[in-house]
């Protein structure tokens, strides 16, 4: 229900440019674009591109999250790690992470492995500020209960700093995909050979606007589904603070 | 830390940058990578200096700036109407808050090329792609800030006998304003991000062009400085927003309670 007033809008899509409003060039009708999906979806286009996509995105945000929380929670253990850690993270935040795509093909080439390194570097600040200030918040009581009913340093922080940190930390996750999503689409169209962005840009160079939009619409709704889908587990991985 | 003095903190924080430069400035001398993968912080800097005399990169940054910035004003003016409106008129809430929902999470980047088809590659095709990237974050913002403004300022206000123009402009904006800020400070660095991306797939010259441009012709010192000159721009660019922040807040709480 919520959803309805797609509806129209897709009428209105597939009527303008059968009506002559527009040209089909410019707005292909929804139907051609649909129906220019089922082709890629035959043909092997969206599998093979889909999942070399989806292959770099994990990689990047997977590394982005392991180096992220471990650098933002020794941060907020080790006093020593922030003052040598944190002033960094603050002259480099501002930077517009799209800058560094060059540099990432300067370093790694044009493969995947530059793609990997553009989406990492997205999502660690992110992360790491998720994760220092989750766990910087943790109450000193947690604390020093854990340690004087006999945990050791090594347990608190697994046990007790961790758990307490988890909905920033989680929080800090939710941006790093959004951000991963525009990172590795913005260097798979700035260069690349593989890849969904890779697919949409050759679309568009070779004029078939039908299977473009068709690309361009299927990269948005996994970027929209797969934060509904974080959304989700989420909500599932914090149940236990109710 | 309680043993070292505010001020030996602050030199701390500065030394840490310090050593990591000239960590840079040493491997690079060591010559473990090339000079081409890793050209030294000196070379880099003495490059950005000429980019800066030769006015080369000025023009660069202006056009980056117009552009973004261009983008960014037109998301922030239709974002807080719609947001608003949203807020206010049912109909307006029934019809964009699918859309909204579906736009905000949405890797709005993949649009780039539909931009390209549709408006070209020049300075409009660029501005709107901002704008397109960057109102999301401001709808959802001043949605919720209209949506929070308190019943009993709106009660007062009307009892002393507001109009309907006097009341949004005199209580519900200002009310609202801090947490539209907010939204705001999400879209300009969001707007800074696919201006340069922009740049690099439709050219037009700008930082993220001219970076490209130097990467095809292996001018690593020249991306470099590039890629320098763009944090400092993003640097200013979030500075300048907190520093307006404080400027128009200067009578909020927030304001007051950070000078107290």
């Amino acid at each position: 229900m919520r959803y309805l007033p797609l509806l129209p809008l897709a009428v209105a899509w597939e009527a303008a440019p059968r009506l002559g409003l527009v040209s089909p060039d410019v707005l292909p009708p929804v139907s051609a674009v649909l129906r220019a999906w089922l082709r890629l979806l035959q043909d092997g286009d969206l599998a093979v591109h889909g999942l070399s996509s989806l292959q770099n995105l994990a990689a990047g945000l997977a590394l982005g999250i392991v180096v992220g929380v471990a650098l933002g929670v020794s941060m907020a253990w080790y006093s020593p790690v922030e003052i040598l850690i944190n002033p960094l993270i603050r002259v480099l935040y501002p930077l517009p992470r799209s800058a560094l795509i060059p540099v990432m093909i300067l370093w790694f080439g044009l493969g995947a492995a530059s793609k990997i390194a553009a989406v990492f570097l997205g999502c660690l600040l992110p992360v790491v500020m998720g994760a220092f200030n989750g766990a910087r918040g943790v109450e000193q009581v947690l604390i020093w209960s854990a340690l004087a009913a006999g945990a050791k340093r090594r347990e608190v922080l697994w046990e007790v700093v961790l758990p307490a940190a988890m909905p920033e930390i989680l929080a800090g996750v939710r941006n790093a995909l959004a951000l991963s999503f525009i990172l590795l689409v913005a260097a798979e169209l700035i260069t690349s050979q593989r890849g969904m962005g890779y697919l949409i840009s050759s679309f568009g160079e070779g004029g078939a606007y039908d299977a473009m939009f068709a690309a361009v619409l299927t990269v948005s709704a996994v970027g929209f589904f797969a934060d509904r889908l974080y959304l989700l587990l989420m909500g599932l991985a914090l149940r236990w603070r109710g | 830390m309680a043993w070292l003095s505010a001020f030996g903190q602050a030199a701390l924080r500065w030394l840490s940058i310090l050593a990591v430069l000239a960590l840079w400035q040493a491997f690079a001398e060591a010559h473990v990578v090339s000079d081409f993968l890793l050209p030294p912080f000196s070379t880099v800097l003495v490059r950005l200096y000429r980019d800066v005399a030769s006015g080369d990169i000025i023009l660069d940054i202006a056009l980056t700036l117009y552009r973004a910035l261009a983008g960014f004003a037109l998301a922030a003016v239709s974002g807080v109407a719609v947001g608003i409106l949203i807020a206010r008129v049912p109909l307006m809430r029934w019809f964009f808050d699918p859309l909204v929902s579906i736009g905000l999470p949405m890797p709005k980047i993949a649009f780039l090329p539909v931009f390209i088809l549709w408006f070209g590659v020049f300075d409009a095709s660029k501005i709107l792609m901002v704008a397109f990237s960057a109102v999301f974050p401001v709808i959802v913002a001043s949605w919720a800030a209209a949506d929070g403004v308190e019943a009993v300022l709106l009660w007062s206000a009307l009892s002393l006998g507001a109009g309907r123009h006097r009341l949004l402009w005199e209580i519900a904006l200002p009310a609202s304003l801090p947490q539209i800020f907010t939204g705001l400070q999400v879209a300009l660095p969001i707007s800074l991000i696919v201006e340069i991306v922009n740049e690099m797939t439709m050219g037009g010259e700008g930082l993220g062009g001219t970076i490209m441009t130097q990467m095809r012709f292996a001018d690593s010192p020249g991306v470099f400085a590039g890629v320098l000159a763009i944090a400092v721009i993003g640097t200013a660019l979030v500075k300048a927003m907190e520093m307006i922040r404080h400027r128009l807040l200067l009578w909020h709480p927030e304001t007051l309670a950070a000078s107290a």
